[in-house]
């Protein structure tokens, strides 16, 4: 790669008013759409600056999610990594089971600012959907989830959860069937239902505001995490590490330390079967600059501009774009993106579950696989804090699949 | 003046509106898109939109989508739809508009890619997800090379946004007639006719309307209202029969005809 100059140091002061991370970012959508992310940039600004809704936000995430989770010290995956100290921040103990129902409960609160009637959202795992059904069971919403016809199999569970929440699931069978085919649905849906409704995207991807909105939403991991680490260890971390799909929870870890320039972001990416196109989905690591669905980031394409087809055993990961801050993290050398294949992170799900009774979500189980090839290379007076992003219930009957074994 | 500017201008001089079909590249294989062409020419259509196929058209209603997903299932490229262009003798049928999304142009490269796109003979481009505020550096390459980049205004538009829009439009505006997806509907919504006078008082570039039209009496309802008619889902859709249902392609390209020389004929009825 020619790298003639150095790339000036990652701001935290991103995006810029259009939607730039560096050069990434932006807005590439149909015209149709263009006046909703006007309006919804307008009322994300001022809701910022209302302190009633930081209030608002802040008192349902302390008393319906139950924050601010633990950061939690894996003193028996420590022992046996033999290294740094690891630290786990407990996503999963969230309300709904993982870091998505920051971003939900962040939307809908919008939605009903904009007053539209109606909510829609795209998802993978299901955890999101999920989420977004919870948000609107709690505040009356209507509520439609789009999901591929290969995620409502691998993820059953978190399908009958959104229909018991009173959620309408919409199987997408176009394509791969899988997030980035439901991404598509929903906006195609919101092209025709734009006046009065709003789509709650769930990851930091899609065109500005999308990707600042979830970001902003999920940085409470990162601070959180921040401020327990100065609580328990009186320092901050040497390394902070979280998976990467689209990458929601990574953002929302790793922005908070953006600017602590001593410590360590690892973003771990779905190594899949192996590295060839088609076995993973490695945005960062294998993919080119390119645009896909509303902004520009790196993509998995071909030499066309063609989307590839991706894979990953985690569904929540299985996508072929990443959130265009990312990619701005990637080109500034602030955040380090590695790979993690299916093998590995099925290891770590049973290694976390029988060292510390703690049953990670598969995405998760990426970012704890990175940590046990490593942390042993660490000195044990530093720390590594993981984003545990989501429990595993979910993924029970996927895992028991791959494995050849009968629940 | 543009060879899309002409075409307006010769039927402004003779009354008729403007019959614009929609065709996807390369379904089911690029030989069939030329005698498509050549086909839609003879029957009198005064300029035809070209689409690329992506794979994730956003814009796009379930029809196009699947058009898309076969040409790409059989391995088509960017590159094929170009020589397959340049094959035809572009001057003397109406003039090509490729429809193709940022997606594909912004890996090609904007002026690579806008150059290939004139010398295969194509006279404008339609980038459905470039909005204006984006597409300032392909509008310059485009003007440079005399393709027209043809701006699209929704329904949900504001009227500051199409001041900003009409500012750099060219050879026609896409007017898209709903909020939604591209494919057949039956009716138009009210709201469209009041739009297009609106826009009649603020430009002087020709008003085509697209998204959802299909049949003559819609034609007839856009009457002084609008200078071209847009006609995507309901030709691709004979096309796919010849996938879909096996009908043979003789027999698919006779509908198709037939189709074109109806909606024809209801753009020059007065």
């Amino acid at each position: 790669m020619p790298a003639a100059t150095t790339p000036a140091p990652a701001s935290a002061n991103v995006p810029d008013a259009e939607g730039r991370f560096g050069e990434f970012g932006r807005r590439f959508v149909p015209e149709t759409l263009m006046h909703a992310l006007e309006e919804l940039t307008a009322e994300y600004e001022r809701a910022s600056k209302d302190p009633g809704f930081g209030a608002e936000l802040n008192d349902l995430l302390k008393n319906y999610v139950g924050r601010p989770n633990p950061l939690y010290f894996a003193k028996r995956l420590t022992e046996h990594c033999g290294g740094a100290q690891i630290y786990l921040k407990r996503e999963d103990l969230n309300h709904t089971g993982a870091h998505k129902i920051n971003n939900a409960l962040g939307q809908a609160l919008l939605t009903l600012r904009m007053g539209k009637k109606r909510v829609i959202a795209e998802t993978g795992a299901g955890q999101h959907g999920v989420a977004t059904a919870t948000a609107c069971a709690h505040f009356g919403l209507p509520c439609v989830v789009y999901m591929g016809e290969e995620d409502i199999r691998r993820q059953k569970l978190n399908v009958f959860i959104m229909r018991t929440m009173g959620a309408e699931v919409r199987p997408v069978t176009s394509g791969s069937r899988t997030l980035r085919d439901a991404i598509n649905e929903a906006m195609r849906d919101w092209m025709a239902s734009v006046a009065d409704t709003h789509y709650i995207i769930g990851s930091v991807v899609g065109p500005h505001p999308f990707p600042r909105i979830v970001r902003d939403f999920q940085s409470v991991i990162g601070r959180e995490a921040r401020q327990q680490s100065l609580e328990h260890f009186g320092k901050l971390p040497a390394e902070v590490v979280a998976c990467v799909g689209g990458g929601s929870n990574a953002a929302g870890m790793f922005y908070p330390f953006v600017e602590d320039t001593g410590v360590k972001l690892t973003g771990i990416e779905p190594g899949g079967r192996g590295d060839k196109p088609g076995e993973h989905a490695c945005t960062l690591s294998y993919g080119v600059k390119g645009v896909l669905h509303g902004s520009y980031s790196y993509v998995l394409q071909d030499i066309d501009g063609q989307t590839q087809d991706v894979h990953s055993v985690s569904a929540g990961l299985d996508y072929p774009g990443v959130g265009p801050e990312h990619s701005y993290w990637k080109d500034t050398g602030r955040v380090q993106y590695v790979p993690v294949r299916d093998e590995e992170a099925l290891a770590a799900y049973g290694m976390l579950a029988r060292t510390e009774g703690i049953l990670p979500a598969l995405e998760s189980s990426h970012a704890i696989a990175h940590v046990l090839k490593t942390a042993g290379q660490r000195k044990p007076d530093e720390q590594i804090v993981v984003c545990l992003s989501g429990r595993g219930d979910k993924d029970v009957y996927e895992v028991a699949r791959v494995l050849g074994q009968e629940i | 003046m543009s060879r899309i500017a002409e075409t307006f201008a010769r039927l402004k001089t003779s009354g008729p509106m403007a019959f614009m079909p929609f065709i996807t590249a390369g379904d089911p294989d690029l030989s069939v898109t030329g005698r498509t062409i050549t086909e839609l020419a003879k029957q009198g259509v005064d300029l035809i939109e070209i689409g690329f196929p992506y794979s994730d058209p956003i814009a796009d209603g379930p029809v196009i989508q699947a058009s898309y997903n076969r040409a790409l299932q059989a391995k088509l490229q960017v590159g094929d739809i170009l020589k397959a262009i340049a094959a035809l003798p572009t001057a003397t049928l109406p003039p090509l508009v490729a429809m193709v999304s940022y997606a594909i142009i912004f890996r090609h490269g904007g002026r690579k890619f806008a150059e290939a796109a004139a010398k295969a003979g194509f006279a404008g481009m339609i980038v459905p997800d470039l909005p204006t505020e984006e597409a300032t550096d392909l509008s310059a390459v485009c003007r440079e090379l005399g393709l027209d980049l043809i701006q699209l205004i929704a329904p949900t538009t504001t009227p500051e946004r199409t001041r900003r829009i009409l500012e750099t439009a060219t050879g026609f505006i896409y007017c898209i007639s709903v909020a939604g997806t591209t494919g057949a509907r039956t009716e138009l919504p009210a709201e469209l006719q009041q739009q297009l006078r609106w826009l009649k008082s603020q430009t002087q570039v020709p008003l085509a309307v697209g998204f959802g039209i299909s049949r003559p009496e819609q034609v007839a309802a856009l009457r002084g209202l609008a200078d071209g008619i847009i006609v995507g889902s309901a030709l691709v859709r004979k096309l796919a029969a010849i996938t879909e249902e096996g009908v043979p392609v003789e027999q698919a390209l006779a509908t198709a005809g037939a189709f074109a020389a109806e909606m024809v004929q209801a753009t020059r009825a007065s």
